[in-house]
């Protein structure tokens, strides 16, 4: 493997963890969505990477759907949805961004010491690849937990899929997965978008997912 | 094509082709019988696999252990769809559903049986997570149909939740798949279940524990194993009952059966760390747990929830424990909750519509007002606490036993929380179907069949279980190690 090859699939996959920092400390929804969109944008151009290096030309249609799908369709999406249904455009979040980061900041690490060692076997590229996809797995975590609104939630989750296709693309010559892993991101978001944030929204004039807590099953 | 693939394709195609029907035609009559007619001939199908196998292609197989999955899900699935039937009908008459969402549940029903039949019968690891996902999905949906602010809170945890521990779950495939990839090369057979457990001695056990770590978690979380069961009373409890039903009687099964193949490729591997552990400590946290939390809940359906994770948690602990007796127990235990449990939701849904409510302080004396369904209630309950003759006693016997054989000091916290759950599910028994008639009553034509058929198979299997199953089950057992 020569030395670009490697250098610039590492570059992708670093800027997504960064762009997972930037996620982290927006606190208003237009920008979380934009940053989002880069993420997914920069998911896009790791995996058309990874499709040049690895000979493996249906991995661009994955790079595609990255790029069309989740840096435009759903953010533009979620974009009119906000604004139509006039929602708090401040994000609400459990904890100081401060704390939130450094946490962040120790989950990389415990993903990066966790998944070196483990993957000697694997290539020195899907390895390091790895690393970089469980840490973005985490912070998607991360921000599922610490934001209380539901369009954030969203994305927190979308960035964790985003980091899982960016292991799946990783792991070279992987069969059948990526391309029907993408079309279930594809149906969630649809379900997320279509149904829920509709329905809440019509129950509770708020997608602030703290006021779905009030309600707490046995205690009522 | 040969015999076995027609039924293969019987018991996938079907639920497939009927829900894509389902969701055209309008009217309660007509949905709702095809809606029965379909899932008696995907069980039909099902059956006929005993008999005939498919050979095993790159994406489905039928061996010993899945056909077992595959004929309990589909039996329980076609005896829901005959409650499903009355039961709807209640509630299109009491206008919780409108004719539009009817044909939505209908059609999503069997998408549900597809994707758990999907599930069981590949043999590539990345289809299965896909069919897990999908039967997921369709069961978030079903939660949320009421449409109330219970309900949806109850979905969107059940999302969050389900879809944290699927994503999980997909980097512990993708693991998986490297592991393999190193040994048998790129490509669909690095995937497949038979390559994979042949194979197993020479991946790496590094990374096989660490892929483990991520499916125990990630299908852990589906199982409702304790501490990741937090979704798991909600959506019992807030959406309608054949889907309660189904969850706790099927769905959790389905993510189970994912663990235990995964278990059987860890166990091949010399190298990496036994399974059987973590499965023992998560299914006894569970089960006391459970057993705890069952004395303070006030909604019947959240009880039986409840005591669903007790159950998995006991499930979890035999095949925890390993080796052919306790195997055979986790089986018996297994197809012996999915009847059982699937029997109290169908009487607990009609009590509910009876009742008007699912609080637990509001029913009282259901034998005096409801005979039929109280009794068919008190014989559910006495089975799910394990009382004997009752088939659940049978196997919950058998995995105590075969522990205090091997490991008796973990025998203590099982019998333990056995007992806490059989006392926690007596007391609110005797209050819901003996003492006073208290609150609303209502006329409900309740279908009994389902019901009744289930504790019959549930008390005949206490009694004396039929040599050919106990013959299979010892097989599947001893593959499973």
């Amino acid at each position: 493997m020569s030395g670009l090859d490697f250098d610039l699939a590492h570059l992708f996959a670093g800027l997504m963890v960064l762009v997972c920092f930037l996620m982290l400390y927006q606190d208003r929804l237009y920008s979380l969505l934009n940053t989002f969109a880069v993420h997914a944008m920069v998911l896009s151009l790791a995996v058309a990477w990874q499709a040049y290096i690895q000979g493996a030309p249906q991995l661009y249609v994955t790079a595609a759907i990255a790029l069309i799908f989740k840096a435009m369709v759903i953010p533009i999406a979620l974009h009119r949805l906000i604004r139509r249904m006039d929602l708090h455009r401040e994000i609400e979040t459990v904890g100081g961004i401060g704390r939130t980061m450094l946490l962040g900041m120790a989950l990389v690490a415990l993903s990066i010491s966790v998944m070196l060692p483990v993957t000697a076997a694997a290539g020195t590229l899907a390895r390091e690849d790895l690393a970089f996809a469980l840490s973005i797995v985490l912070l998607g975590l991360l921000m599922m937990i610490t934001r209380r609104n539901a369009v954030s939630q969203v994305v927190g989750f979308m960035t964790l899929e985003n980091g899982l296709i960016l292991a799946a693309t990783g792991a070279k010559g992987m069969p059948l997965v990526v391309e029907i892993s993408v079309a279930f991101s594809v149906l969630i978001a649809f379900i997320v978008i279509g149904i829920f944030l509709f329905r809440i929204r019509e129950r509770f004039d708020t997608v602030d997912v703290g006021a779905l807590d009030s309600f707490r099953g046995d205690r009522r | 094509m040969s015999l076995g693939a027609i039924a293969l394709a019987g018991v996938l195609l079907t639920p497939l082709a009927s829900a894509a029907l389902l969701a055209l035609l309008a009217g309660y009559r007509a949905t709702a019988r095809l809606n029965v007619v379909a899932s008696g001939l995907s069980f039909l199908a099902a059956l006929s696999l005993i008999a005939v196998r498919p050979l095993p292609n790159d994406f489905l197989f039928v061996d010993d252990l899945n056909v077992v999955f595959i004929v309990l899900n589909t039996f329980v699935g076609f005896t829901t769809s005959i409650f499903s039937a009355t039961y709807i009908r209640h509630e299109l008459e009491t206008g919780r559903l409108t004719p539009v969402y009817l044909r939505f549940y209908h059609a999503m029903f069997q998408v549900m049986l597809f994707g758990m039949s999907l599930a069981l019968a590949s043999q590539n690891v990345g289809l299965m997570w896909v069919a897990v996902e999908l039967a997921t999905l369709t069961t978030v949906v079903m939660v949320g149909i009421y449409r109330t602010h219970e309900a949806l809170e109850a979905a969107w945890k059940y999302f969050i939740l389900g879809s944290v521990g699927i994503a999980l779950a997909l980097f512990g495939t993708i693991l998986v798949y490297l592991a393999a990839q190193a040994v048998v090369g790129e490509g669909l057979p690095a995937m497949s279940w038979i390559v994979l457990v042949d194979n197993a001695p020479r991946f790496d056990p590094a990374l096989l524990n660490l892929a483990f770590v991520f499916l125990m978690l990630g299908y852990g979380t589906k199982v409702g194993l304790a501490p990741l069961h937090a979704w798991l009373p909600d959506a019992h409890a807030e959406g309608p009952t054949p889907i309660s039903a189904v969850l706790s009687g099927l769905l959790l099964n389905v993510a189970l059966y994912a663990i235990l193949r995964f278990k059987v490729v860890m166990a091949a591997n010399p190298g990496a760390i036994a399974p059987g552990p973590l499965l023992i400590t998560l299914g006894l946290v569970s089960l006391v747990f459970a057993a705890l939390m069952l004395y303070r809940r006030r909604d019947i359906k959240r009880l039986f929830a409840y005591s669903s994770i007790e159950h998995m948690g006991v499930i979890a602990f035999a095949f925890g424990m390993g080796g052919p007796l306790a195997n055979f127990a986790g089986l018996l235990h297994m197809t012996m909750h999915s009847l059982t449990k699937s029997a109290i939701f169908f009487a607990v849904g009609h009590v509910a519509q009876a009742k008007g409510t699912q609080k637990l302080d509001d029913m009282g004396g259901l034998t005096v007002t409801h005979p039929a369904l109280g009794w068919g209630l008190v014989l559910g309950v006495i089975a799910i606490a394990g009382v004997p003759p009752m088939g659940v006693f049978m196997s919950e016997f058998l995995v105590v036993s075969s522990t205090f054989s091997r490991q008796p000091l973990l025998a203590i916290p099982l019998v333990l929380g056995l007992l806490l759950a059989f006392g926690a599910l007596i007391l609110r028994l005797q209050h819901v179907v003996f003492g006073d008639a208290t609150g609303e009553s209502h006329k409900v034509d309740a279908s009994y069949a389902p019901m009744l058929i289930h504790l019959a198979l549930v008390l005949a299997a206490g009694i004396a279980l039929p040599p050919a199953i106990v013959a299979w089950f010892q097989n599947v057992s001893r593959a499973l190690g």
